[in-house]
């Protein structure tokens, strides 16, 4: 297998982008990775969104963005795999490059959730559940996540200030992103204060709805000198999945998925937590946040709510958690997100990130999730 | 010559429902609610009052103040999305109730929330252009949300109505500019046989109401030249408390300007009443010289803008009908859910 470097990236300012479609806001982005990279062609290209027939009423989706990308007849796939769709699409990219099957491959993910209405929305979102078991029975994911939270809270006494924290912490880093869709600062007392949404989780411990897109150049990284900006190196790749059904896992306050995808980028990067300058992961609710912080190593089972109370994950603290804002604060169209966060942790290594930069950083680690834990990625990247 | 507005008149049913009362129907949230919306109370027609009684009570109070012969008045233009008739003329009926018929041109017009600024707007144009002498634009609806929907807290019932001339010593306001602003953006819609307006929730806001209302009002200053600073007033659409707010402070306008004329809060949406609403109100207490901005907004989406130098007959005038606040604040009489139900017709009756 090859080694595999990042080599360009791409991403718009995230929103409710009105006056875009689906086709458009991917372009814009492709073209912006493409334009980073320095290249005018791609060998093949991976499309992570979750439901463009429901939020977009359109499939066979990679061949039309293929298209209007103007790379005729390029090998283009479409990966689905709910939330960590973008995450998915990035593997399977770097499996290519590293597989010699293609030298310059486009990671990416897009979705265009606002062109219908917030039932619409909540309804395709909630596809991503047991739709037998869960959704039929009227549960969507803030009610999903509420029920971890309060498994999180009775086993370890996790309270509801702590879950407060990540939100104040990921809108203070978003607050330094320009492409934020919420770049406001928010209080711990604005969020236990702001609306209820499912108890305990209240409407600012919840990712909003986005449109958005996200694209990175994957290349051999032996050639990497070949290219305009200095590569970033893929030195870690985990995939696992677990039941989707929530109730059919042995513990609600673990994400197991997580746990294993992890365990399967650290031992393929000879890393270990303590390695990690910092990381990117999947905040859709605050919980899953404090969850992932444990499931990744960095704290122990019951110790990620007290760790975000304490600043441990802010930025300039043990171990920055988010410091792109995460989904929070940057938005969450669903199928980008993954992508996204492999273009925070590219431009956090380039050291181009102005205010909300990590000091030194030189690896940093992607999680990406889909459901409530049912699928998990994780990525080990390293300046080279 | 100046022409303009020669006689204003406003008309509000006097029962209220409180923000509270729905959402207690509907396990909603009043607190959010109230805050998110800036709304605490609506207005809510009888069973006996529609879009032609309250523009018939609008437009005689606009004759009050204008002390003219009714039959004087060329052209009757009733603005409103509620219709009593899908097919039949609601101006008519006014029309008739006022003395204004047979020798009067007569149209009811329909664009969301703007239509009574459009009867304005025509009115004075044939004025201006000689072919009328007086002119009547009078906005009015009975709005319908639907049980439940965020529409409901604001969906409310009032008219006001406009009397344009060009009597030098009839003038109450002058109209000095006028400028609209329209593109196909539909944001809020109600297709035949529906009794419920669909909407395109948070589109309605940023690439709707605020692109459609700062383009008209930075139309409008452009064209004559004129500042937020040289307004002592000015009245935006106000289809809930936040956004007449949230655009005049886009614009550069201050709470004093907008305040006098920001009646929603206790109001509700009246549709095609709403900123023409909020313009009696505004003439009710202003002062000779005052300038005022006005700029509706109905979805679709366009916006009419105009701009108005007060006149010294406002003071003779303001007190031959009711003002406006006077209607909104005084006799006002609170109903529970129930009878808001009957009143607005949402019981489903024997057949």
């Amino acid at each position: 297998m090859r080694d595999v470097a990042v080599i360009g990236v791409g991403m718009q300012k995230w929103g409710e982008l009105w006056a875009k479609s689906i086709r458009d806001i991917w372009v814009e982005s492709a073209l912006m990775a493409m334009d980073d990279a320095g290249v005018d062609h791609i060998d093949s290209m991976y499309v992570g969104s979750m439901s463009p027939g429901l939020f977009s009423s359109q499939e066979h989706l990679e061949s039309l963005l293929a298209d209007y990308l103007g790379q005729h007849h390029v090998p283009a796939t479409r990966v689905e795999s709910a939330c960590a769709s973008g995450g998915l699409a990035f593997r399977l990219a770097w499996m290519e490059v590293a597989s010699g099957l293609s030298d310059v491959v486009l990671a990416s993910g897009v979705e265009k959730m606002t062109d219908v209405s917030g039932s619409e929305a909540t309804h395709a979102l909630a596809t991503a559940a047991d739709m037998k078991w869960e959704g039929m029975s009227g549960v969507t994911f803030p009610g999903l996540y509420a029920m971890m939270a309060v498994a999180h809270m009775h086993k370890y006494g996790t309270t509801r200030q702590q879950l407060a924290q990540v939100a104040v912490k990921n809108h203070e880093n978003g607050s330094k992103n320009p492409r934020a869709q919420f770049p406001m600062r928010i209080t711990v007392e604005d969020v236990i204060h702001s609306v209820q949404v499912a108890d305990p989780l209240n409407i600012l411990d919840c990712s909003p709805i986005t449109d958005g897109a996200a694209a990175v150049i994957l290349v051999p990284a032996d050639q990497v000198k070949k290219y305009k900006k200095p590569g970033v190196k893929v030195t870690g790749s985990g995939h696992a999945t677990d039941t989707i059904a929530l109730h059919s896992r042995e513990d609600l306050a673990a994400i197991r998925a997580a746990a294993i995808a992890a365990e399967g980028a650290y031992r393929m990067a000879g890393k270990t937590p303590k390695d990690i300058d910092f990381a990117e992961v999947h905040d859709c609710f605050t919980i899953a946040e404090i969850l992932i912080s444990e499931a990744l190593g960095f704290f122990e089972p019951g110790q990620g709510g007290p760790a975000a109370e304490a600043g441990w994950t802010a930025l300039g603290g043990r171990i920055p958690i988010n410091p792109s804002g995460g989904l929070k604060s940057k938005g969450h169209p669903v199928g980008a997100t993954g992508v996204a966060q492999i273009v925070e942790i590219t431009e956090q290594l380039r050291g181009e990130c102005g205010p909300r930069q990590v000091k030194g950083a030189r690896v940093g680690l992607a999680q990406n999730m889909g459901g409530s834990g049912g699928s998990c990625l994780v990525h080990i990247l390293e300046v080279m | 010559m100046a022409a303009g507005i020669i006689g204003y008149g406003a008309h509000i049913p006097r029962r209220r429902i409180k923000v509270e009362e729905i959402a207690k129907v509907w396990g909603a949230d009043a607190p959010s609610y109230k805050k998110g919306l800036e709304l605490r109370e609506k207005s809510v027609p009888g069973l006996d009052e529609d879009t032609i009684t309250l523009s018939v009570e609008a437009a005689r109070n606009a004759l009050a103040r204008a002390q003219i012969d009714p039959a004087e008045i060329g052209a009757v233009y009733v603005g409103s999305e509620s219709h009593p008739y899908a097919v039949k003329p609601s101006g008519t009926t006014v029309a008739e109730a006022l003395g204004a018929t047979p020798d009067c041109h007569c149209a009811d017009l329909e664009f969301a929330c703007k239509a009574g600024s459009e009867g304005m707007f025509v009115a004075y144009g044939l004025v201006k252009a000689g072919l009328i002498k007086y002119g009547l634009g009078i906005g009015a609806d009975t709005s319908q949300g639907a049980p439940g929907d965020a529409l409901e807290y604001s969906a409310a019932a009032g008219a006001a109505a406009f009397l344009m001339g060009d009597d030098d010593d009839k003038l109450i306001a002058s109209i000095d500019e006028t400028y609209s602003f329209m593109t196909d953006t539909p944001d809020f819609w109600r297709r035949e046989h529906q009794f419920y307006p669909s909407h395109g929730g948070r589109f309605t806001g940023e690439p709707a109401y605020f692109r459609t209302v700062t383009g008209a009002v930075r139309g409008i200053l452009g064209k004559s030249g004129m500042k937020p600073a040289d307004f002592k007033y000015a009245i935006f659409h106000q289809p809930n408390g936040k956004f007449p707010k949230r655009v005049g402070k886009m614009l550069g306008f201050t709470m004093e300007q907008i305040d006098t004329g920001r009646l929603v809060p206790t109001l509700g949406n009246t549709y095609s009443g709403s900123s023409p609403l909020g313009l009696t109100a505004v003439l009710d207490v202003a002062e000779p010289g005052d300038r005022v901005l006005m700029c509706s907004y109905g979805s679709g989406a366009g916006s009419d803008a105009f701009v108005f130098t007060v006149r010294p007959r406002v003071r003779e005038t303001r007190d031959l009908a009711p003002r406006t606040r006077w209607l909104l604040d005084e006799h006002v009489r609170y109903i529970e859910y129930g009878e808001y139900a009957k009143l607005r017709r949402k019981i489903r009756m024997a057949e």
